[in-house]
Order: structure tokens, then sequence, then C-alpha cells
């Protein structure tokens, strides 16, 4: 490593892997943006970086810098070794603009990353810290693509028709002149295949759900954490232990007393599962919060000649009530994006939820776009929620979700 | 000479406190047993049982009755059937009563006996495929459509069961032996396993490079964070099929993409070619399970002192230093916990891999084995069987787990 620790060397590196990562990015967005192809050159992003990155350390100016990039990416289009490739669709003007966007997106962030770094022999504090700014830029990057692409993917082709998708699968460009049939995916799922029965039926199981979870959770959160009784630490991992029990080991007996019992394919049966399946969630999370509330108010109400029970409704539940907040926000996504049970137990499209309807859409015969509709209607109501409460939802996450 | 000293055994406070603590448990006590342990022991008992899907509903005595006047003679029609080709009816019979108009001339077949209007037949055991029409001669007194709307409406008791698989005392190991014997055991343990390793410490390492990202306050950190969240949020089902669409072989973005860009010739068929499948779902698993590792450990890193970081400062460590020798030793805790959690979870995974793959393409599991063998195959028991083997492991992790959060009490 030592070896590196000079900044005429590393600044051509990290400048190089710089460029190749920019033109990557920027390749990506523009295809996905317009369905065009543009395609990232390896060599001339090397190239591209590494000069970049020499003038940076040599001389440190910022105006420098930039002229440079655009001068050497322009030049570098000229001879054909762009550091991106354009397809036919682009015109000169806008291969010329990307491309100075292009050097803009190197040299820019360049700047910044190799501020510092001496053009000799540098430090390992010098080197390193650049190294670092390089990895933050890229994570930033790479996490936002990750998470966003597969998002855009779903929105857009929900969007989209059959001929437009098979066509061009890159082309992601909204035709405004559709107007409103540009949601005619969606108008079909709810006309054609009771989306929004299937909405309610989720939303009423869920809040159920929740209610249930909450009404057996916490009286037994509160004996676990608070009360001194025999087999207590029995008691706690024991919640842990059943909070650990795949679902598929416990769905196939479900199933098989469900069908002898008949209570398949109706609602009332998908009542009595859920809450039992989040019932160890809760507890577990509820015991935590109650064992961090102070013991003494406690203390105080029962001096003052509270029952226990009288304790807990007047003094424990007031304290706790975000984090019965943050348990029914989990509890509820839990209950809306429960997938296994659904698709097992419900056979009747009248009595579908949403997850369950959605997978009925799985087949060859229903577009595509369909299916992403669907899954657009189950997303935005749970990203809606999240957004909106994320404080206790955060909360609620790292409490319980040691879950999958 | 008295000696003093405290009260020996409980008090009548203690008594009380752990009576109101038994009462406050006692409700999720029971449900959590009726839905938990019940289904565990029913696990254990079905896998040596020789199960079939149908056999959830036993065979029972099916019986057509019918009126025809054939001439001058009316003849009524008993058909009485075992619709199983396997199992024996016990006490098969019926009881049926004849509406009014309807009066026997013929013999009664054996075993039956008429009293006023009831006709009673009891035939004990019939075998399998049974299949025997009774007719008896009789006379009608009235419209003769009537009288035969009449007898196909009235509703005869019907008797006779096969017995219950599930509730016999037939025992069997057969089912552990093929699970195995077959060989294809030891290839599901094999892709568990990698998905479950791989998966975990993806999901961890990833999460840990995003947690260092977010460690610090800037405008939008909060933004940020939220967007990280949004796999683990979303429904599994709608980014499932997100990622079917985006990887389809022939509609997907992602090969256009690469095709365009010239990393590869032709499309490429990413759930559906024997390595690359596997590895997929476990980069799915990674993707959808990294936000979850990383909001634990952004949590465990917030609580680390910043005096530790200054006095590393005046030290003259640099930057990789400070995150080798500080940040990570304060990691661990939380990172093996994790790691073990994880490890639980990833492997009792189902739902992921049955919607991107279905188990095909040489990805399929344990757990997706277990509906794949009782649903797919319709071999209940064998399904049980390897529920079975789920729980077994999922019991060796525990202990590890347990051990290990006696010594990292705190999460």
């Amino acid at each position: 490593m030592k070896i590196l620790h000079k900044g005429w060397l590393t600044g051509p590196i990290i400048g190089a892997l710089w460029a190749l990562v920019m033109a990557v990015t920027l390749g990506v967005a523009i295809s996905f943006a317009s369905g065009e192809a543009a395609r990232p050159a390896l060599w001339g992003a090397l190239i591209l970086g590494a000069l970049t990155g020499l003038v940076t350390v040599w001389r440190g100016n910022r105006w420098l810098t930039d002229a440079v990039a655009v001068v050497v990416a322009l030049a570098l289009m000229g001879v054909g070794l762009g550091a991106l490739q354009f397809g036919d669709g682009f015109a000169m003007a806008s291969r010329v603009a990307l491309t100075i966007v292009l050097a803009g997106t190197v040299a820019i962030p360049l700047n910044t990353i190799l501020k510092g770094l001496p053009f000799g022999a540098a430090n390992r504090h010098e080197f390193e810290e650049a190294v670092i700014r390089f990895l933050t830029g890229f994570g930033y990057l790479f996490f936002t693509a990750i998470v966003i692409i597969p998002f855009y993917v779903m929105v857009m082709t929900s969007m989209k028709s059959q001929q437009e998708l098979m066509l061009n699968p890159l082309d992601f460009t909204i035709d405004l002149s559709k107007g409103w049939h540009l949601f005619d995916s969606y108008y079909e799922l709810f006309e054609r295949f009771h989306f929004g029965r299937y909405l309610w039926t989720s939303f009423y199981v869920s809040v159920l759900t929740v209610a249930l979870t909450l009404l057996f959770s916490v009286p037994g959160a509160y004996a676990v954490a608070r009360l001194r009784f025999r087999g207590q630490k029995v008691f706690s991992r024991g919640i842990l232990l059943i909070y650990m029990v795949p679902m598929i080991v416990l769905a196939l007996p479900i199933y098989i007393a469900y069908s002898m019992v008949g209570l398949r394919n109706s609602i009332l049966g998908i009542v009595l599962i859920y809450p039992v399946t989040t019932i160890p969630v809760a507890l577990y999370m509820l015991q935590g919060y109650f064992r961090g509330l102070p013991v003494e108010v406690e203390e105080a109400g029962l001096m003052d000649g509270l029952s226990r029970l009288k304790v807990i409704w007047k003094i424990t539940l007031p304290l706790a009530l975000p984090a019965l907040a943050s348990v029914g926000l989990y509890v509820f996504m839990i209950a809306w994006n429960e997938f296994l049970l659904a698709f097992m137990l419900l056979d009747d499209p009248n009595k579908f939820t949403l997850t369950r309807g959605i997978a009925s859409l799985n087949s060859s015969e229903i577009p595509r776009q369909h299916l992403m509709a669907g899954a657009v209607i189950a997303t935005v109501p749970i990203m809606a929620i999240f957004l909106g409460l994320e404080r206790f939802m955060t909360r609620g996450l790292t409490a319980g979700a040691v879950k999958g | 000479m008295t000696e003093i000293s405290p009260p020996k055994g409980r008090g009548a406070l203690a008594r009380r406190e752990a009576r109101l603590a038994w009462g406050l448990l006692f409700p999720t006590i029971t449900i959590v047993a009726l839905v938990v342990i019940i289904p565990l022991l029913a696990i254990f008992w079905i896998s040596v049982k020789p199960v079939q899907l149908g056999d959830l509903r036993p065979a029972e005595t099916r019986l057509r009755v019918s009126l025809r006047d054939r001439g001058e003679v009316a003849q009524l029609e008993y058909r009485v059937m075992n619709p199983s080709r396997t199992a024996e009816l016990h006490g098969a019979g019926f009881t049926d009563t004849l509406p009014e108009g309807v009066t026997l001339t013929g013999d009664l077949p054996q075993g039956c006996a008429l009293s006023g209007q009831t006709v009673t037949c009891d035939f004990g055991t019939l075998a399998p495929g049974y299949n025997e029409r009774f007719r008896i001669d009789a006379q009608i007194t009235g419209d003769p459509k009537t009288a035969e709307q009449a007898v196909r409406d009235a509703e005869p008791v019907v008797r006779g069961k096969a017995d219950n698989v599930l509730t016999d005392s037939t025992f069997t190991l057969e089912n552990f032996r093929k699970l195995f014997d077959s060989g294809e055991f030891w290839g599901v343990f094999g892709v568990t396993v990698f998905y479950t390793v791989f998966g975990t410490l993806g999901a961890l390492v990833v999460g840990l490079f995003a947690a260092m990202l977010l460690n610090k306050s800037f405008k939008g950190q909060g933004i940020l964070r939220g967007l990280y969240l949004f796999p683990y949020v979303a429904p599994v089902i709608a980014v499932a099929f997100t990622w079917i669409t985006l990887f389809d072989p022939f509609s997907g973005s992602a090969n256009a993409l690469l095709v365009q860009m010239g990393v590869s010739q032709g499309a490429i068929n990413f759930f559906g070619q024997k390595p690359l499948a596997l590895i997929m779902v476990t980069l799915f698993e990674v993707w959808r399970y990294f936000p979850l590792s990383f909001l634990f450990i952004l949590a465990r890193m917030q609580s680390i002192d910043t005096d530790m970081y200054e006095a590393a400062d005046m030290d003259g460590a640099s930057p990789f230093q400070k995150f080798w020798y500080l940040s990570l030793p304060q990691l661990l805790g939380i990172l093996s916990v994790l790691f073990l959690l994880r490890f639980i979870w990833t492997f009792n995974k189902f739902d992921d891999i049955f919607l991107l793959t279905g188990g095909n393409a040489g990805t399929r599991t344990l757990t997706v084995n277990v509906y794949e063998q009782a649903f797919a195959i319709s071999n209940i028991g064998a399904g049980a069987a390897v529920a079975v083997v789920v729980f077994g492991c999922l019991l060796i992790f525990s202990a590890f787990f347990f051990r290990m959060i006696s010594r990292e009490e705190g999460l």
C-alpha cells in the first residue's frame, strides 16, 4: 500500500475509477430515462478520469480541473473514444451536451474527493481520506440506484401497454398525450379484478390484527417484564423461541386443521390466525419497552392506593403510548404484507386479501402491466404510512425487526 | 435464644403478584399454545403417517336414490357406492324415509328392514370400489312424476366412513426414509446452506457499508435513511414480481440494458438457469434485508462514545485504523447477534424463493421443499417430515443463539 501513497499515482487511479462509476451511472440513467442507447466505454472513461485526477492533484484549481475535464471529454468523443458511446437516436447537440454533463459529474466531485491530496508523497491520513471520500460517493450512488431502480420500473411498467413493453423494454418514457389512459391498468384492476374489495379486505384484516394483537400482548408483556413469578426467565426466552418458528412449519398443520373444520376460504379464519403470528413479535417488543419505563412511577401509584390493574391502565399504558404506536404500525405492516397464509388458505376470489389478489394475477394470460399495477396498489398505502410516521416505524423496526 | 432471620418462603404479597402475573399471561399462553404448540406436535404426528392430500377428507358411503316407473311396475333403486379405491368403509348403511304415496311391494335386500315408511339398511363393511344397485318393486298412488321428485328430494341419512389416516394407529417411517434416500435431500440442504450463509453475510456487509455512509449528520440524511428502508417495508410479493419483470429474459429491462452496453450477447435467463438462479435469489435476499442490518448497526454506531475517537485523533490514528481498532470491536456484539438472528430467519425464509422461482432451477430450499412435497406432490406426510427436519435445525441454531445472547444481552 505504501507505493500508492503518492498523489500523482493515487489521484489518477481514483479519478479513473470515479469516471468509470459516473459513465456507468449516466449510461444507465440515460437508458432508463429515454430508452435510447447510451453505452459507457471502459477505456474512454479511464483516460478521462485519469487525466482529470492528475490535473486535480497537480494544481488543485477548481476551474482548471473542470476545464480540462470538458476539453478531454470532447476530444475523446471527437476521436471516437468517448466515455459514453451514443446510439443513433441522439442528435449532435445532445451528444455534446451529455458529454459536457459527464465531464462535470467527473470533475466537480473529484475536486472534493482529492482535496488535500498533495502531488508528491502523501501521508497515511491524506491517502485514506481520499479513498474514504471516493467510497462514500460511490456508496450513495450505489445504494440509491439499487433501491430506486426496481421501484421506478414497477411504477413505469404499470403505465405502459403490452406492445410498448415488448417493443423496447428500456423505454420508460411516459406518453403524456395518453392522459388518463395511462392508468388503464389500474382502472381495469379495480373494475374487473375487484381490487377495491381486496384493498378493503386487506385493510380491515390488518386493523383487526393490530387490535387483537395489542389486546393479547399488552397484559402478557407487562407480566413478563414487571411482575415477579417463577418461570419468568423461561417465558422471556420462550417468546423469542416461538418468534423463530418458521411459518411454513406451522402453516401445514393449520391448513389441515382448517380443511377439517371448514375455516379455509373464510376471512374469519384469516383474522383468527394473523394475530397469533404477530403476538410473539409484539410481546417481545413490548416487554423490552416496559422494562425501560421507570419502576418508581408505578410504585408511587401503588403506594397511593391504586390496584395493579389500575396502575397498568392509568400509568403504564399512557406512558407506553409511543411504543404501542410503533408496535401497532409494525404489526400492521406484517399483516398487510403477509402472503403465505393468505395464499394457502384462500381460494375464493371473493375473499382474497390484496397480496392473494396479486398472486392470482401472476398468470401468462394477464399482461405484465396489470401485475405491476397490482404491486403499486399494494405498495403505495404501506409506503404512505411509513413515510408519514417514519419516526414510529423506524423505532418499531429496530425494536422487533429481527424477524423477516 | 431466638435467632432473627429473614422470612423463609414466599410471602402473601409475592404470591399475589405471581397469581396476577399468571392471570395476565393466561389468555396469551392459551392462544399461543393453540396455534403454535399444537401444530408443532401435529407436525411430528403427521410426519410418521402415510397421509396424502386427498386423505384429509376420508371417504364416505355414497348413496343415490331414484324411483322409476317401468311400465306396469315402479321400481325404487338404491345405489350404494364406496368412492375410495383403497379404503374399506366401516358401519356402512342408511336410513331413508319414503314419501307418502309410495309403498314397497317387492323383497327387501339383505340387511334391510322396513318399518312404516322408513327403510333402514346396514351393510357392515364395504370393500374398496364397492358399487351395487338394489332394486325394489314399489307401488305409486297418485302422480308418478311428483312421487319421483319426492323420492329424489328425501334426504336419507347415510352412515359409514373409512378410517381416517390422521387419527388411526398406522405409523410409518417411510416419509423419513424416502426423504433421506432420494439423494435429492442433500442437494436441497446444500442450496439452503448456500442461500442462508451468503444471504446473511451479504446483508450484514452491505448493511454495515450503508450504516457507515449514514453515520454522520448532513442535510437529507433522514430522507436517505427512509429511502434505504424501502426494500424491507414494501410487500414481498410486490418487489418479488418487480424483480421478475426487471430480469425477464424476453421483455426485461436488465437484459436490454446488458445487451445494449455490450456486456452480454443475448438474453440471459436470470431466474431459470442453474447456478445463476440461486445467486439471484441470494442477491434478492441481500437487497431486501440489508435495510434491517443497516438500521441496527446504525443505532449501535450512534451510541458509541465520541470521546474515544477524539483520543484516537490525538494519538494520530488514521481513518482506517479508527475503523479497524475502534469501531469494529464495538460493533462486534451487534454484528454477531444480527448474524445469528438473520441466519435463523433466512434459513426459515419461504416466500421470497417461492415467488421468484417456485423452487425451480436449483433454488429449492428446505422450506420450499415442505410446500413442494405437501402440495405439489400431494404427500402431506413427506412435507411434514421435511418440516420436522427444519424444526430440528432451528432448535440447534437457537441453542447457539441463546448462549450468544446471554453474553450479548442488551440487544
